[in-house]
């Protein structure tokens, strides 16, 4: 279905968050609130976006609500005819905001919790934020949104995966995404902590597998994956630069919100182009069109068009070069990292916590 | 209660997923279903077919119709494309 036009923007509006989830997938290196782009260099890439063919945009983060603009924001999107979501935590979503939302035309908005188990939650927040968000969900469902839960699942949660789903289904969620942490950001620097065994995925997938049944045609389950554990990469996006399009929060355009980890590339600011340059010109979102790239085994493999050779930026973060092959594949030579990375990941789960600014400290 | 059931027969009653829109896109100019992370192109006949799913028709009534736009039984057609939709859970029965 691609037609050499993007269909997706991820739209990180910020960087600043209430919460501290040590899963986070923004870089380490955050972007502070002075280097944030304004409400107009937004609309400006909003309406860029659609002129390219962007028809679904998601408002994140950060937590977006800690933009006061969000509402004009959502505003133009509405008149832009772009399917827009709210990806939030839900704190800071008061009845005003909500109300001011709602009327704006946004459609859908994903609240993330964090665990069935309130302690738990709260823990991984590293914040007591459980009140706030049952609050930002009724209000949800009161005022009529479409609704989606989203939960990164990893050890300290995934043994709960079926009664987390049991919460979703019991906050009236129309949608849950099930979400295996993906190593990128704060998730890769805390992964030993992160990372669940294959005993705890096994069981995962088959609650996950046994829920999509039992909830269908009431709440639609979309269960990303624990790609370490599988036998093949991800087929991010449908490929590098093929329908999805990442803008920071300082107007840095990325083909994928991990692709800040490939220091090898440089990535064109909105701010200094357009988007339709960035897109369709720029040599970061070239780099690995196409196959022509690719090295062995990927190169004659027969899943390249199943999968691309997996995720660029995960090549890089753990081999180095973005060209390799995605070393979660088993065909990979450099699997071993990915093994091992499993076999190491044991003991306590001891988290190094989201910040912004200066990390406190723990003993 | 909607129907547990994926597979669709001329008698279920198809109606867009709570979340799901149909949408003419200018840019592509070409008809879309939208719905969270999601987005189909749909080509002419798929677009005539959701244009006509509006919870109170049957699968039976909107297949007489466009069978009479086309001069031809869509009947099989029209169920299949629908059963695939319902499959991704973008369509409901009733």
């Amino acid at each position: 279905m691609t037609d050499n036009r993007p269909t997706t923007l991820l739209a990180e509006l910020t960087h600043r968050c209430p919460l501290h989830c040590p899963y986070c997938s923004n870089p380490l290196a955050l972007v502070g609130a002075d280097r944030e782009l304004t409400t107009d260099e937004w609309k400006r890439v909003f309406s860029e976006a659609r002129d390219l063919g962007v028809l679904q945009l998601g408002l994140s983060g950060g937590e977006p609500l800690v933009r006061r603009d969000l509402e004009p924001l959502a505003d133009h999107a509405h008149r832009l005819g772009l399917y827009t979501t709210l990806v939030t935590s839900g704190v800071g979503l008061t009845r005003r905001r909500a109300t001011a939302l709602r009327d704006a035309g946004l459609e859908h908005i994903q609240i993330s919790i964090q665990d069935s188990d309130t302690e738990t939650a709260d823990r991984i927040a590293g914040m007591r934020a459980v009140p706030q968000k049952e609050e930002a969900v009724a209000l949800v469902r009161e005022l009529g949104f479409a609704f989606s839960i989203n939960a990164v699942l990893h050890r300290a949660n995934l043994d709960r995966i079926g009664d987390i789903i049991d919460l979703a289904g019991s906050m009236g969620a129309d949608r849950l995404e099930l979400a295996n942490t993906q190593y990128y950001g704060w998730a890769l620097a805390n992964r030993t902590a992160l990372l669940p065994t294959a005993t705890q995925v096994a069981a995962a997938d088959a609650i996950a597998d046994e829920a999509k049944r039992r909830y269908r045609g009431r709440m639609q389950i979309v269960y990303v994956l624990p790609d370490y554990h599988e036998s093949y990469p991800k087929p991010c996006y449908g490929g590098w630069g093929q329908v999805y399009i990442v803008v920071a929060p300082d107007g840095q355009t990325l083909p994928c919100h991990g692709a800040t980890h490939i220091t090898t590339l440089r990535f064109d600011n909105v701010r200094d182009r357009s988007l339709d340059w960035i897109w369709s010109d720029s040599p970061a979102f070239q780099a690995f069109r196409g196959d022509e790239w690719m090295h062995e085994p990927c190169r004659s493999c027969a899943r390249k068009t199943i999968d691309f050779g997996g995720c660029r930026c995960q090549a890089f973060a753990l081999t180095g070069d973005a060209a390799n092959t995605d070393p979660v594949c088993t065909l990979a030579p450099l699997h071993g990292i990915i093994e091992q990375a499993v076999q190491e990941a044991t003991g306590p789960e001891e988290y190094r916590y989201r910040y912004l600014k200066l990390e406190p400290v723990r003993s | 209660m909607p129907n547990p059931e994926p597979g669709l027969t001329a008698s279920s009653v198809p109606s867009l997923w709570r979340l799901a829109r149909l949408e003419f896109d200018r840019v592509r100019q070409q008809n879309v279903l939208l719905y969270p992370e999601g987005v189909v192109l749909l080509n002419e006949t798929g677009a005539a077919i959701l244009e006509l799913c509006d919870g109170r028709r049957s699968i039976a009534t909107i297949a007489q119709i466009l069978g009479e736009r086309y001069q031809c039984d869509v009947i099989a057609d029209v169920t299949e494309y629908l059963s695939q939709l319902a499959e991704r859970e973008l369509i409901r029965d009733g």
